[in-house]
């Protein structure tokens, strides 16, 4: 077939809802936009793991550290599965990590924000997992099967992740007035970060319209912030929590939250680099990465010794 | 970048007695035991899973992805496979 026909083929496949699978023809805009889309993800995912790493050791209770392990535990697993998604599109994972470590590929601004109280680990759970959630539900149908798959795993996996963060802002909610006042205070500086995950409003969103050509992106950034603001609401009514916008009300006109104007300006600096966390992060997800290639190397070697052995023992005999 | 990468692995779980392996993703491994291992952290921690396969990525053979390939011609032209391709005249039951 010539590119003409390939492209009718792809072009069809989309049409149909089909799903593209790693060895068909794709055009070249669109397997670099899922690579980059995918990595970032993936980037997302590992590095989510420092924030909440952070309270690992000083949980409040042992219940409360294993749930946070198996949690975090799960987030290097969603990042294992997206790399894993990335690389049948022809590119090697040392290759994505190393665009990570030099800054060249990003990671959500979410995980630039410190997670200063324990409470903090509960506004992660409910606010940017539920967010993420929201994020991602569409992504389980997105064109590209492997992407679509390695979603639904997550998705599974996400909903404990949400449910465990809203338990622990309600105990603390509910718990003495200094506990209810970190939880607050927990809210407070999450919420807006929070609701910028979805990223900007779609007219200045750069890949939006042809991510929704090709399938990749099923709902517009507007739309899934405000299906979040809309979930949230009542949830943080039953948490006995404010969100931290005074122009937060129900408009019955659109049978949706209004909400205030978000500080674009902040998302942009965070993006930038200059978020509160953006170095830290790096700095120490590159130092993990360079301290641990002597474990990489040490069982390449000890793989490579036992086959030997086992080689030589087949000779013998 | 100048590390060798540990080989790729495909990773394929059976969910319970009675069903086949079916394939979930890849992994990295530097051999087929931590291959296995790393599956059952990977895929399995849910109990998603009673029997793992690792296999190399590079050890497996496929078709062209095409789905017009002619490698696939010969079952179309065979209606006759079908059990819907006979008539089955009134009264005939457990056909």
């Amino acid at each position: 077939m010539n590119e003409t026909e390939l492209q009718d083929h792809f072009d069809g496949v989309i049409a149909t809802d089909g799903r593209i699978e790693p060895r068909d023809w794709m055009p070249d805009g669109y397997r670099k936009t899922l690579i980059r889309q995918i990595a970032q993800h993936a980037h997302s995912e590992i590095i989510g793991m420092q924030p909440e790493g952070n309270w690992l050791t000083r949980a409040p209770s042992l219940k409360r550290k294993a749930i946070l392990m198996a949690k975090v535990q799960d987030e290097a697993g969603h990042g294992l599965y997206l790399y894993s998604a990335a690389e049948t599109l022809g590119v090697a994972r040392d290759e994505l990590l190393d665009l990570l470590h030099t800054g060249k590929q990003k990671y959500s601004t979410i995980f630039n924000y410190p997670t200063l109280t324990w409470a903090d680990v509960g506004a992660i759970g409910w606010l940017v997992d539920g967010a993420a959630i929201t994020n991602q539900v569409p992504l389980c149908r997105c064109s590209y099967g492997p992407y679509a798959r390695a979603m639904v795993r997550i998705c599974k996996e996400e909903s404990f992740h949400q449910r465990q963060g809203f338990e622990i802002l309600h105990t603390l909610s509910h718990g003495t007035a200094a506990q209810h006042a970190m939880a607050q205070d927990a809210i407070d500086r999450w919420w807006w970060p929070s609701l910028m995950m979805f990223g900007p409003p779609d007219a200045e969103s750069a890949h939006s319209a042809q991510s929704t050509a090709w399938g990749i992106k099923r709902h517009p950034n507007d739309e899934l912030r405000q299906r979040f603001v809309d979930m949230c609401v009542p949830q943080a009514e039953v948490l006995g929590l404010t969100l931290p916008d005074p122009d937060l009300r129900w408009n019955e006109a659109r049978s949706h939250y209004d909400f205030g104007p978000i500080d674009w300006a902040e998302f942009k600096t965070v993006v930038r680099g200059d978020g509160p966390c953006n170095r830290q992060r790096l700095a120490h997800r590159v130092a993990a990465h360079e301290e641990g290639t002597w474990v990489r190397e040490a069982a390449l070697a000890y793989a490579a010794k036992e086959r030997a052995r086992s080689n030589g023992k087949e000779a013998a005999a | 970048m100048s590390e060798t990468p540990w080989p790729l692995w495909e990773v394929f779980v059976r969910a319970k007695r009675g069903l086949s392996h079916s394939h979930v993703g890849s992994l990295h491994a530097p051999d087929a035991e931590s291959a296995l291992h790393n599956a059952r952290d990977v895929y399995t921690r849910r109990q998603e899973g009673v029997s793992l396969w690792v296999v190399p990525t590079a050890a497996i053979t496929a078709s062209s992805p095409d789905e017009k390939d002619p490698f696939f011609g010969p079952a179309a032209d065979k209606v006759y496979r079908h059990p819907t391709f006979y008539e089955v005249p009134e009264g005939a039951g457990h056909l």
